[in-house]
Formats: structure tokens, sequence, C-alpha cells
């Protein structure tokens, strides 16, 4: 149906010593989407969603294995640069971290990682970067005063604009609006589909109405297996299997 | 609501409880700042009046030690030069080890107990035997008592206070900052030094503080490494007077005026780390600024 596979997962398993986290996991996440990762809390959405970073080396307890191609590199071989597959995506997680620094130097951040050393540069880009979000009108005065200083949404907004400014390719939002009031939430939302012309995004939510707006595909996850994946009107319409049809009734 | 006996015993046991537990915490906490202004008041009672400018502006002339005309500016200075010396030493040392603890053996756990453990008796060994173990390093290395041997007994002592404190800010560091910062595509280099040290700099500069007074309050570490001079330093290879031994040499003294000098050296030690932790307090505010 896609010609345009940006992230391929063959066979992918993740475990702990004790338990298994992800099951036999086949993926193929279209360019230029919003593909929503669907389920109930504690299913493995989480960790899926960092085995396409490799955040997962960050928690030597788990046991990683399987094949993530993303643009055609198996980013599990050893030699893989991971500094460099990290580049390419922009993580937004459930509560918003900015870096300690000033809102200006969240975004200037990225810029000058890249080697962009030019100020009038870095000042055009940051102000770019936080229009792209919707951000510009509200700091524009106070780009100096600290991050912390801003309201947990906009603070969310500026980690949007910090991961836009490495120039990824692909978006990985865990739940990002789970933090966040309703006005914030729609706010991200609205972003959300303005960039799916530039980029990929992949979102992991367990609220049934958001993946509703947003998804172009959805996959619906249940304790570490991937049960149902398809479009949205595949998923909520005509759901095949009974753990699916149970969670949309239950869902909200 | 029905009148129930045995619940209201149990809340006016409960109440009585909370008010035996407040009481035991107030007592210690203000008992504690009692005894503190009580050993400040006592040295500026008997410090004050035996300061004058020439205390503190003249290095010590023959008859001093028998309460005859000088001051203790080569102490002063000393004191200064050791603490400092000592704590910038230690900085070298221990930030990258605390940083390294943070990052690199975020999850070698045993590794990591094992060298926190370490540390930590480090932190309990009296300060004589650092005094002793850098006698023994200047005899094997041959060199005499001197303010470069001072310091490095000095940094020594206070090195593990110092990563320790450290340490202890560096992991209050949310688990979603250092996730956040890999996602970016940050190095370990770029997430010590522009994100971790940023984050962690109050807990940074309270080590430091701690290690400081340490330091300068610390006599017998250099009692056998720096030795005792009136003169004011001007190489690392000389001999070095230092205040807690001023302090020392003067309250042994059968002499009462040389005495209250002794308390007049301890109000003047009492300033100069008043003094430097204001300074660095005041830098705090402005240095945490963007802590998240």
């Amino acid at each position: 149906m896609y010609n345009n596979d940006i992230i391929r997962i063959e066979n992918l398993h993740v475990t702990t010593a004790t338990q298994v986290i992800l099951k036999d996991i086949n993926l193929k996440i279209p360019r230029n989407r919003i593909t929503v990762i669907l389920g109930p809390s504690g299913c493995g959405k989480t960790t899926l969603l960092k085995c396409l970073n490799r955040l997962t080396d960050l928690h030597p307890q788990l046991q990683v294995s399987g094949k993530v191609w993303i643009d055609d590199e198996d980013i599990f071989q050893p030699n893989v640069d991971v500094i460099a597959v990290r580049k390419k995506m922009g993580l937004l997680s459930q509560r918003p971290y900015p870096l300690p620094m000033s809102i200006y130097q969240n975004v200037a951040y990225g810029l000058k990682m890249q080697g962009i050393a030019d100020k009038h540069t870095i000042r055009e880009r940051v102000q770019h970067y936080l229009e792209e979000v919707g951000l510009w009108k509200e700091v524009k005065d106070r780009l100096h005063s600290p991050a912390s200083k801003l309201s947990i949404g906009q603070q969310q907004r500026l980690c949007l604009a910090r991961g836009l400014a490495v120039q990824p390719e692909i978006i990985l939002a865990d739940e990002p609006t789970s933090a966040l009031d309703p006005i914030s939430s729609k706010k991200i939302e609205e972003k959300f589909l303005e960039l799916k012309s530039d980029y990929t995004l992949v979102l992991v939510t367990h609220i049934l109405r958001q993946a509703k707006r947003l998804a172009d595909h959805v996959i619906f996850m249940y304790l570490g297996e991937v049960i149902e994946q398809g479009t949205p009107q595949e998923i909520f319409e005509h759901p095949q299997t009974t753990i699916l049809r149970e969670y949309l009734k239950s869902g909200h | 609501m029905k009148y129930i006996p045995h619940l209201l015993r149990s809340r006016k046991r409960k109440i009585l409880e909370e008010n035996i537990m407040k009481s035991i915490m107030a007592i210690t906490t203000y008992s504690i700042i009692l005894v503190f202004i009580y050993l400040i008041l006592v040295i500026s009672w008997k410090g004050i009046p035996a300061l004058s400018w020439e205390m503190i502006s003249e290095i010590p002339s023959g008859g001093f030690y028998f309460g005859k005309e000088g001051g203790i500016l080569n102490a002063i200075i000393g004191s200064i030069y050791l603490s400092v010396g000592a704590t910038f030493l230690s900085l070298l040392i221990s930030i990258p080890i605390a940083l390294y603890l943070n990052i690199h053996l975020l999850h070698h756990n045993r590794i990591k107990g094992g060298i926190r453990y370490l540390l930590d008796i480090l932190w309990g060994i009296p300060s004589i035997l650092y005094g002793a173990f850098g006698f023994i390093l200047m005899i094997v290395f041959h060199l005499q008592a001197s303010l470069l041997a001072g310091i490095i007994t000095l940094a020594l002592l206070i090195t593990p206070i110092i990563i320790r404190a450290f340490d202890e800010a560096l992991q209050g560091i949310p688990e979603g900052l250092l996730e956040a910062s890999y996602a970016m595509g940050l190095t370990r280099n770029q997430i010590a030094f522009h994100i971790f040290v940023r984050q962690a700099m109050p807990g940074l500069i309270t080590a430091t503080l701690i290690g400081f007074g340490r330091a300068i309050g610390d006599a017998a570490s250099v009692l056998f490494t720096t030795g005792y001079t009136d003169h004011i330093p001007t190489s690392l290879d000389d001999p070095t007077a230092s205040l807690p031994l001023a302090i020392f040499f003067q309250l042994s003294s059968p002499i009462p005026e040389v005495r209250e000098r002794a308390y007049a050296a301890a109000f003047i030690l009492t300033l100069i780390i008043l003094a430097i932790s204001l300074l660095i307090r005041l830098c705090t505010s402005r240095l945490s600024k963007y802590q998240i």
C-alpha cells in the first residue's frame, strides 16, 4: 500500500531476565505520515519507541534481538553510529525535559551541534523553529529567561522546537500530551498535523480519540505483541480481534 | 454525627503524638542554632577586643609569641593560599570522577557502589592520618615542609568529600533529562559538561564550599606537611603558616594576651569562611537560574 517505508522492524524481541516485553514485532512505518501506536498501559509501546533510537542502550537489563531498519540501515548492528541515528529523530517524552538553559539556548543548542556558528543565522533559525511550534509570540520578549519558567504545555512545545532544530527526519512522541491541559494538547496535535508534510511522526498514545484525530496508520498493541495494524478505517471501523473490539468499546 | 468514644480517643492520641514529635524536632533544630550562636558569640566576645589593624596587617615580630607587637598576616595569607590551592586542585580531580560515575558507570552498579563505598571510608579518615600520609610522601620524594606539600595533602583530604557531595547532586538529575539529551544525539562529553554540570551547579557549589571549609579549618594535615613560619610564602617550596595552627600555638601559650590573640585569629578564620560562603552563595543564584 505504501511504497515508501522509512522504518521497518523485523522479528524484534525485547526481553529482560525474567519477562518478555516485546514479542516478535514486525512493522513498517510509512514516511510523512502519522503512525499511532495504540494500546493499554504496560503493553510495550514505550519500549518499542525506545528501540527506534536505541535509547534501550540506557537500560542494560533489556536484551534486544531482531532488526530495525531506518532508511535501510540496521541500527542494531554493532558498527552503527548511534549518535547519527539519534540525530535523525526528535523525541517528545511524557513530561517535557527542557535543557537547563534559557529558552533561546534550548533551540540554539541543537543548531550549534550541527556546527552553525554564525550568530545571525542562529537567531533567524531559533525564531523559525519557535514559530513553527507556535511559541514565538508567547516567548519573544523573554527569550533569555530560563526554560523552566514556561508552563508545562509551553515547555513541551519548546522541546518540540529543540528537536526540530537538530533537523530530524522522524519525530517520536511518547504520550506527549499526557501531562498537558486540553488546550495545550490541542496545540501539539495541530502542530503534528502540520509537521507531517516534512517529517514522519510516530505517536504513542492510549487516548483513543487522539488516535482517531491524528492517525494515518494505526498499530494496536497488547501485552508486547502487535495485534492489528492498518488504516484508521480498518482498525476503528472493522476490528478483527476480540481484544481490539473490547479496547475500542471501553476506551475513551 | 454520632458520638463514638473510641474514635475520639484515637484522635486525641494522634494529636498528642503529632505534638510530641513536633516538639522534639523543634527542640533539636533550635538547640543546634543556639550552639552555633553561642560559638560565634564566644569567639567574638574574646576575639574582638584583641583584634587590631596590626593583627591582620603585619607578620609576627620577634616577641610576638610573648605578647609583643606583630600580627598574623602570615597565617591569614598562608591559609588562603593553602585552602584555595587545595580546593582548586581537588576540583580538577573531583569533577571528572563524579561525572564519570554518573554518566559512564551509570549502569555498572557494582563498580559504582564499590567506588562510593571507598570514598565514604576516605571521608571518615581523620585528617591526622592524611597528614602522616603526606609526610611519608614528602620523605619519599625528598620534599621539605612546603606550601605545595600542604596543598597536595589538603586536596587529598577534601577530594572524597567534594566527589561525594557533587555525586549526590548528580544522582538527583531526573532520568528523563538524560534520555532527552541522548535522544537529541548528544555525546557523553556534551551531556557531562553542557547538561549535567549546569543542572547540578548548586550541588557543585555546595560541594566546593564544604571542601573549602574543611581545608581552611584543618590543622592536623598541615602540621607535618607545611610546617610553620613567620614569613609570607613567596613560592610553592616555602613553608607556610596557617590559621588553625596559629590558633593552636597561641592557645597553648601560658601568657593571657597571647591566648586572647588566639580568639582573634579564630574570629578572623570565621570571618573568612563566612565571607567566602556568602560570596559563593551569591553566585549560586545566578548560576542555578536555568536549572530545570
